[in-house]
């Protein structure tokens, strides 16, 4: 399918929700250091897909899974992996964002602290650092030490986005990050995502078909629980091999 | 709408009225720096300041421990560390328990104190207390932990943060103005109990000097004093209401106050 390094792969995912069978016999392959787009309708699953790579999704009610997730090679569910390793290796940013209950520093500062025994010096310096590559630092230098809840929904989401880069992940998952903010936030977000492709692997779940001809470099399309069609945003974008994938991104269904 | 704000504003004005109207006249600075003297409860000289005392040495460190339990019991209640059907038992004990009358958690210690062989004493009345306060503060905390959005809960977890350090971190952070109003409840509910100190705390006029001596508190002197047939005496019990009063509106002011500091950092 694609010739780059395969980071995560999986093999027969099934989820249930309750009796709900949400996702069936899902079979994807993400490429390292791309961005992957995963796009369909509402409620076809791209969430909770997204949540199965970080098990996130175990800390809900009533959830069954099976199949493999695999990344670098290795089955997330197998029970030598310390989940909190797992999370940690994957960055997330939410459809709204949630910064910590505490202040913009400690925001950053929190994962660095949990992590690692850290000098103050340095770890100011690690916090800048985040804070600079999120592109939120100038905005926030002068007031560090104020309630991140202060912040408008744009900043917390690039502090959200510091944030994960603290604890030094190869992976972010975006889980419609832009749809709650206002159209020049959402642009600031994207460019982000664009430079962050460079050294990490981006997926991104929206249901902006826009967005994901924007900035996707490969595209998996899901349509209720199953995967349709996946393949370089070229291919699937213009030359779409399955009638369902055409009526999608020609916008006959939504 | 009107009738609603005449009972409740009536009742209050009604109450602090009649106990500032009946005690103003003994309140004196001697009332609340001495000891009671022998003649005290005859109508003679000196203060209630063993009973002042005694309610905070035994309504404080009840709630403190009240707090740290209940913290850890609210905490364990979440999805993240129980079974919902675990927790749905576990608080329907507390409802029970929380409506469970102040007497009865008295004469339940009493009855272990008599099993051990200790009289009455502050550490009696401070576990009697803390049962009485328990469930109070674990329901109110356990109600403002569960309102912490999932959102933020994932986005601690996908820090690579544990259970622990989600709910200690950051889920006790976000629910903590909930939390301060759940604890100073209970601190007030415990100040003011009569009945579950009666038996174990008993009644001294002596400022306790260890755990394991019987102490006075505000209400079990209000209610000794009004016993009194000499109505200066009984003007007294007016007096002592007023300043356990006091004390409790200072704790709601203060609840407030920081319940206002405490929400700044909480995300909405």
């Amino acid at each position: 399918m694609f010739n780059e390094s395969v980071k995560i792969e999986t093999s027969n995912l099934n989820v249930y929700y309750h009796k709900n069978h949400v996702l069936r016999d899902i079979n994807v392959r993400i490429p390292a250091k791309k961005l992957t787009a995963i796009i369909g309708p509402s409620g076809c699953g791209k969430t909770t897909l997204l949540k199965t790579f970080n098990r996130l999704l175990e800390i809900r009610d009533n959830v069954k899974i099976s199949g493999e997730v695999i990344v670098d090679g290795e089955n997330i569910f197998s029970s030598k992996k310390d989940v909190s390793d797992i999370r940690k290796n994957m960055g997330l940013l939410s459809q709204k964002p949630y910064p910590l209950p505490m202040s913009i520093y400690d925001n950053v500062a929190y994962g660095l602290k949990i992590h690692n025994h850290i000098k103050s010096e340095e770890l100011y310096e690690r916090v800048k650092h985040c804070l600079d590559e999120a592109g939120i630092w100038k905005e926030v230098k002068d007031r560090l030490h104020d309630p991140a809840s202060g912040l408008s929904l744009g900043q917390q989401q690039r502090l959200c986005l510091a944030r994960a880069l603290s604890v030094e992940p190869e992976i972010f998952l975006c889980d419609e990050p832009t749809s709650a903010l206002d159209p020049i936030a959402a642009q600031q977000i994207e460019r982000l995502l664009d430079k962050l492709k460079n050294n990490f692997t981006v997926i991104l779940v929206t249901h902006t078909l826009r967005q994901a001809k924007r900035l996707a470099d490969y595209v998996i399309f899901l349509y209720f629980g199953k995967v349709v069609e996946q393949g370089s945003a070229d291919e699937l974008f213009n030359n779409p091999r399955n009638s369902e994938t055409k009526a999608y991104v020609e916008g006959d269904i939504s | 709408m009107i009738s609603s704000l005449i009972i409740v504003i009536g009742s209050l004005v009604i109450i602090v009225g009649l106990i500032v109207f009946n005690g103003a006249s003994s309140i004196s600075l001697e009332m609340i720096t001495q000891t009671p003297s022998g003649g005290y409860y005859l109508g003679k000289g000196g203060g209630i300041l063993n009973a002042i005392l005694g309610s905070l040495f035994l309504a404080l460190p009840a709630t403190a421990f009240a707090y740290l339990i209940g913290l850890g019991i609210a905490l364990f209640l979440q999805r993240d560390f129980s079974h919902p059907k675990i927790s749905i038992f576990i608080r329907l004990s507390l409802d029970i328990l929380w409506g469970i009358p102040s007497i009865i958690y008295g004469i339940f210690c009493l009855m272990i104190m008599m099993l051990l062989g200790i009289g009455t004493s502050l550490i009696a009345g401070i576990v009697a207390l803390t049962l009485l306060e328990l469930p109070i503060i674990t329901r109110y905390m356990d109600e403002s932990i569960k309102m912490v959005p999932h959102g933020l809960k994932e986005g601690a977890y996908s820090l690579g943060s544990t259970r622990f350090e989600t709910a200690l971190k950051v889920v006790r952070k976000q629910a903590a103005p909930g939390i301060m109003a759940g604890v100073l409840l209970g601190l007030g509910r415990g100040i003011g109990d009569a009945a579950s100190i009666l038996f174990t705390a008993g009644f001294s006029d002596n400022i306790p000097e260890s755990i394991f001596d019987s102490t006075a508190s505000l209400p079990t002197m209000i209610y000794h004093l009004y016993s009194s047939p000499i109505p200066l005496v009984r003007e007294r019990a007016y007096a002592a209401a007023f300043i356990l009063l006091l004390i409790v509106f200072s704790i709601s002011i203060l609840s407030r106050y920081l319940s206002r500091k405490l929400t700044k950092h909480v995300i909405v």
